[in-house]
């Protein structure tokens, strides 16, 4: 036991001093850093390879059953979309400020950051709420219920008929728009899980914060989350003008 | 052993510190675009709806990455990790909607 000891103690004595948080194979803070910022990139990238399959396949079929994916999307409300892209690109704004706050060794100022962008994180899940209630309303949710009702009669529909005008579509092709939904919910419903995931990490993170935990120096840890959460912005980013915006004219 | 407090100045030589008035502009130009890209969506550009949308979303999440996300204040290794990864990414995406999109579905 003595031994082990003394051997620990020459070690300490053997390397310079630095922070508490430093790791002991890593020459400076930077470095270690830079390697935890190294790993998390990597771990985005396979996450932007596993949303690129999901906008991929939507390509694919919108390109094969296109009047379908088109009258699919006129059921989507751009107001919602707009409002829930809004709210994101904010709640990306507070987070970069969390993390110059972290930086900055602004305990206060980190933790109303983390709460304001905790707070319109549930904003944007409450409105892609709202839109799935709508979707569940009309039985526009894949399955057993499916209803190709406003795309075989668009008449009978006059919210989204008063705005596109959209003809029926012949049964076989109105049958693919329960394709669109399917892709949409996979894509929002995936968006979503990661929105979800993050808010939990920032609950826990504001607890975290509050006592101190990010505002020593050691700033990886809020840095790393901003990344991830503007990465999920960045998918919402691409899905906005996808689900919503292109088919406007079609 | 002394615990070795920096302050923030001393940190900022080895961790670059981007100011809340670039997170301001590029927070600000974002929701600018989003709303230039819901006003295109509007107009009559047939073929160039879509091609305005995805270069506006494209615009978007450049900026995002670079400032945002610090990309542009990073290290060579993080700037090459980054910009591998997004080419790896289109060279797939590419590849697989070519030989879907010029297939004669129907027709061999």
């Amino acid at each position: 036991m003595s031994d082990s000891t003394a051997v620990a103690h020459g070690a300490a004595e053997a390397h310079h001093e630095h922070p508490p948080y430093q790791r002991h194979h890593f020459e400076t803070y930077a470095q270690q850093n830079d390697a935890t910022n190294f790993a998390m990139w990597l771990f985005l990238l396979t996450e932007i390879m596993f949303f690129g399959g999901l906008f991929t396949a939507y390509l694919i079929y919108r390109n094969w059953y296109y009047p379908a994916f088109v009258q699919g999307s006129h059921q989507l409300q751009i107001g919602w979309g707009t409002a829930n892209t809004a709210v994101l690109i904010t709640s990306s704004f507070t987070m970069a400020m969390g993390v110059w706050s972290a930086e900055m060794r602004r305990k206060g100022l980190l933790v109303l950051f983390l709460v304001l962008t905790f707070l319109l994180g549930l904003v944007f899940l409450g409105i892609k709420t709202i839109e799935y209630h709508e979707k569940y309303e009309k039985h526009h949710i894949p399955g057993f219920h499916y209803s190709v009702q406003s795309f075989v009669d668009p008449a009978s529909d006059p919210e989204v008929y008063n705005e596109y005008h959209d003809k029926p579509l012949p049964l076989d092709m109105a049958r693919h728009t329960e394709l669109y939904f399917f892709l949409y919910f996979a894509m929002t419903g995936m968006h979503a899980l990661h929105m979800i995931i993050g808010i939990a990490i920032l609950g826990f993170m504001i607890f975290r914060a509050r006592a101190g935990a990010y505002t020593t120096g050691h700033v990886t840890f809020v840095e790393n989350f901003g990344l991830y959460w503007h990465f999920v912005d960045i998918v919402w980013i691409f899905l906005f003008p996808l689900l919503y915006l292109i088919s406007r004219h079609q | 052993m002394t615990q070795h407090q920096e302050t923030p100045e001393e940190h900022e030589h080895e961790h670059h510190i981007v100011s809340p008035v670039i997170y301001v502009i590029i927070g600000s130009a974002l929701l600018v675009l989003t709303g230039t890209t819901v006003w295109a969506s509007y107009q009559e550009w047939g073929v160039f709806n879509p091609i305005a949308a995805l270069g506006i979303a494209v615009l978007k999440a450049v900026l995002v990455v670079l400032f945002f996300m610090h990309v542009k204040y990073s290290t060579k290794l993080t700037k090459l990790t980054v910009g591998a990864g997004f080419f790896t990414f289109m060279v797939l995406v590419g590849m697989t909607l070519a030989d879907y999109f010029t297939r004669a579905w129907g027709r061999w």
